[in-house]
């Protein structure tokens, strides 16, 4: 049976200033797959997510992204998030003065619009953001505040998945989404994940630590280190990373590990 | 000093001319003064190494011999078009200085009279001038020297007026005229009221309103005052603003700039009694050649005050904004907090601003801020707001409209800020990023 692939990753090679961060990332994410990648900090791991989001200010030098049978390299990052791409920030930008439910009308207006239908009605938008805000149990004042203005940590986060639950992409990129919750807002987000995992969707998320794969069983673990993701295996090799530690990889695949 | 005579001159026909019409009148020796401290000191172009001035460069009105503006018959729709207006208000008119009376709305809630009248009467205002330094601005020296009409307010003690009081001062745009529009208001003790002060032109080049506005607030009484200004792209705009607290008062000010070819507001509060707080909030937009000037002072002079300054602007086009101004803290007032900020958006490569906010404490035991900072819209909040699938020109706009949706949205009477809404909203571009 032929495994068919939401995204491919192939040989990328992406730099910032003429420095090069990304040294050849070769990745698939077969559709209804879930990913995660680990890595030590710096190794890469936003940068990876990043690029796939179409963040300026990288340069590709080598190597193609392909998702959906097309290489995405050259779309705009609006035109990505459109075609189902969506990425959950390590650091949610807070936009001041930018109510959050216009900011989130117009993203769901956005994509609605892509796929040919017409601007959702201000009635329907409140219902559907009201069932998903209860789903993040987000504080419904959060809601009527400017974007992640003066949220806490932990509230940006949930912030993401509610985006995440409202705009219902088609690949999440989750890039440290369970750094900084407290315990009940980390099963919140989980569950958040969980909701939105199914046949048809695909999870590529970058953590730190094994609690939040407690939650999120992954199909499958990566190790990036310094640009090259030197290790894949199943959900047993994110607790032996726990154990053994980034030591353990360096010496067991010959990489230099910088800490 | 140097004075250039023939800036002088300009007036001195137009002068004598008025005083003629008011002879042994209460405001003939108040013009006559005013007139001989003009002659003295003339615009601010003709000082040197004023502060003040620094930035704003008046050669240009200097130059122009303004004549007396006359009174023309606008009708009311042409104002309702360009002011905001509800008919729940006091709606106060003033066409080219001169109040229209058949326009104006009557109260017998409070002391609502038009200068000329008081004049005419021969009824001094008590105080009109108290709060005006003559010998330290030219342009309100001559405002002074052209004391003819405007409006004189009085509300009684403890009395609270429940809707604003919509002053509107239009100009028809006749080019190089000028009006010298009057402003007192005596909050009394323990009332309440809001006042909207606008200036609104019809197009037209080269006309001057030089507005001069006195507002006394005495103890535990509340005054908030909105000025709107959005006159054509021609005309000058020069407003002075002087506002004294008493004991337990409260002073909110929320200016709102759109237009005129040179604006200067130069707004000073002079915190006079202990527990007292002012809140001066401003939204200037500059764009195409516009040159806006904000000389925002507080002077906190007895103890226990609290003030806050937050102005933000929008820079477009080659305008260039002036932000200017101190919060000074003088020995007795002690246990001042107070909080100073400027924010700019600059929208095009070619706009430039200079922001200066200063403090000034002399008093030990304070809490003060104060920034100021100027900025194009950054990267990565768009690079955010594009990752939801938003296009540039949307996530532009939201930005631009949520910066100055931080001002506009705190204006509480409700047809008042869905006025300003729709001034700015529809004014201001909704993508222009040239960086
Ligand atoms: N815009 C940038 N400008 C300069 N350097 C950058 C930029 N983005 C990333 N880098 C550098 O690239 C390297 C990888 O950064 P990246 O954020 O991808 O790491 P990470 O694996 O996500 O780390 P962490 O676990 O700390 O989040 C780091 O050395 C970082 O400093
Ligand atoms: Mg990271």
């Amino acid at each position: 049976m032929s495994k068919h692939n939401l995204i491919e990753i192939k040989n990328l090679h992406a730099s910032v200033e003429d420095i090069e961060i990304l040294k050849g990332i070769n990745l698939e994410v077969g559709v209804g797959e879930v990913h995660a990648i680990m890595g030590p900090n710096g190794s890469g791991k936003s940068t990876l997510a990043n690029v796939i989001a179409g963040r300026p200010g990288y340069s590709v030098t080598e190597g193609e992204i392909i998702y959906e049978g097309d290489n995405i390299l050259a779309k705009e990052p609006e035109i990505r998030a459109r075609a189902g791409i969506f990425l959950a920030f390590q650091y949610p930008v807070e936009l001041p003065g930018v109510r959050t439910w216009q900011f989130l009308k117009a993203a769901v207006d956005a994509i609605r619009k892509e796929n040919g239908d017409e601007e959702m009605g201000v009635r329907d938008f409140d219902k559907l953001l009201e069932e998903k805000r209860q789903l993040v149990e987000m504080d419904p004042d959060l809601v009527k505040r400017s974007v992640n203005e003066g949220f806490s940590g932990g509230e940006k986060k949930r912030n993401e998945i509610l985006q995440l639950a409202l705009l219902d992409p088609k690949l999440a990129l989750l890039d440290e989404t369970d750094s900084g919750l407290d315990i009940d807002a980390l099963r919140i987000v989980s569950e958040g994940v969980n909701n939105f995992k199914g046949p048809q969707k695909s999870v590529l998320l970058v953590t730190h630590y094994q609690r939040i794969l407690d939650y999120i069983s992954p199909d499958y673990v990566h190790v990036l280190v310094d640009g090259k993701i030197v290790k894949s295996g199943g959900a047993e090799l994110a607790l032996e990373l726990e154990q053994k530690g980034y030591e353990w990889i360096r010496e067991s695949t010959g990489t230099e590990v910088q800490t | 000093m140097v004075t250039n005579a023939s800036e002088v001159d300009h007036y001195a026909s137009d002068f004598k001319q008025l005083q003629a019409l008011n002879d042994n009148n209460w405001v003939s020796p108040i013009r006559s003064h005013a007139m001989e401290t003009f002659a003295g000191i003339g615009l601010p172009t003709t000082r040197k190494g004023n502060e003040k001035w620094k930035y704003t460069n008046v050669a240009p009105i200097a130059r122009i011999p303004f004549a007396l503006s006359s009174s023309s018959n606008t009708s009311i729709d042409v104002i309702k078009s360009v002011a905001p207006w509800s008919d729940s208000w006091t709606n106060v008119v003033f066409v080219n200085g001169f109040y229209r009376k058949d326009l104006s709305d009557q109260s017998d809630e409070f002391e609502l009279t038009n200068l000329a009248e008081l004049i005419e009467e021969r009824i001094p205002v008590e105080n009109l001038g108290s709060l005006t330094d003559i010998s330290d601005d030219g342009f309100a020296a001559l405002n002074t020297s052209f004391l003819q009409d405007g409006i004189v307010l009085k509300v009684g003690k403890g009395k609270t007026v429940e809707f604003p009081i919509n002053v509107v001062f239009f100009s028809d745009g006749s080019p190089s005229t000028v009006a010298h529009p009057r402003i007192f208001v005596k909050a009394g003790r323990g009332s309440s009221v809001s006042v909207i002060e606008n200036y609104v032109g019809g197009g037209g080049d080269y006309s001057l309103t030089n507005s001069v506005s006195e507002i006394l607030v005495e103890e535990d009484a509340v005054v908030n005052h909105y000025r709107f200004l959005s006159e054509s792209e021609h005309t000058y705009d020069v407003g002075y603003g002087r506002v004294k607290l008493s004991d337990n008062s409260v002073f909110n000010s929320r200016s709102f700039f759109k237009g005129a070819n040179i604006g200067r507001y130069d707004l000073n509060v002079l915190i006079d009694g202990e527990y007292a707080s002012c809140d001066l909030q401003g939204l200037y937009f500059t764009s195409g050649d516009q040159h806006m000037d904000n000389f925002i002072n507080i002077d906190h002079a007895k103890p226990y005050g609290t003030s806050n300054l937050f102005y933000k602007g929008i820079l477009d086009g080659k305008s260039r904004a002036v932000f200017g101004g101190t919060v000074l803290v003088r020995k007795p007032a002690q246990k001042t907090d107070s909080v100073q900020s400027d924010k700019n958006l600059i929208l095009s490569a070619d706009a430039e601003v200079d922001s200066k906010p200063a403090l000034f404490i002399y008093a030990d035991d304070v809490k003060c801020a104060h920034g100021a900072t100027a900025g194009n819209v950054d990267a990565d909040t768009l690079f955010y707001m594009r990752s939801r699938g938003i296009d540039l020109e949307t996530a532009s706009r939201l930005l631009i409209y949520g910066f100055a949706g931080e001002v506009i949205d705190k204006v509480e009477i409700p047809e008042l800020r869905d006025f300003l809404e729709e001034a700015f909203l529809t004014s201001l571009p909704s993508y222009k990023f040239e960086f």
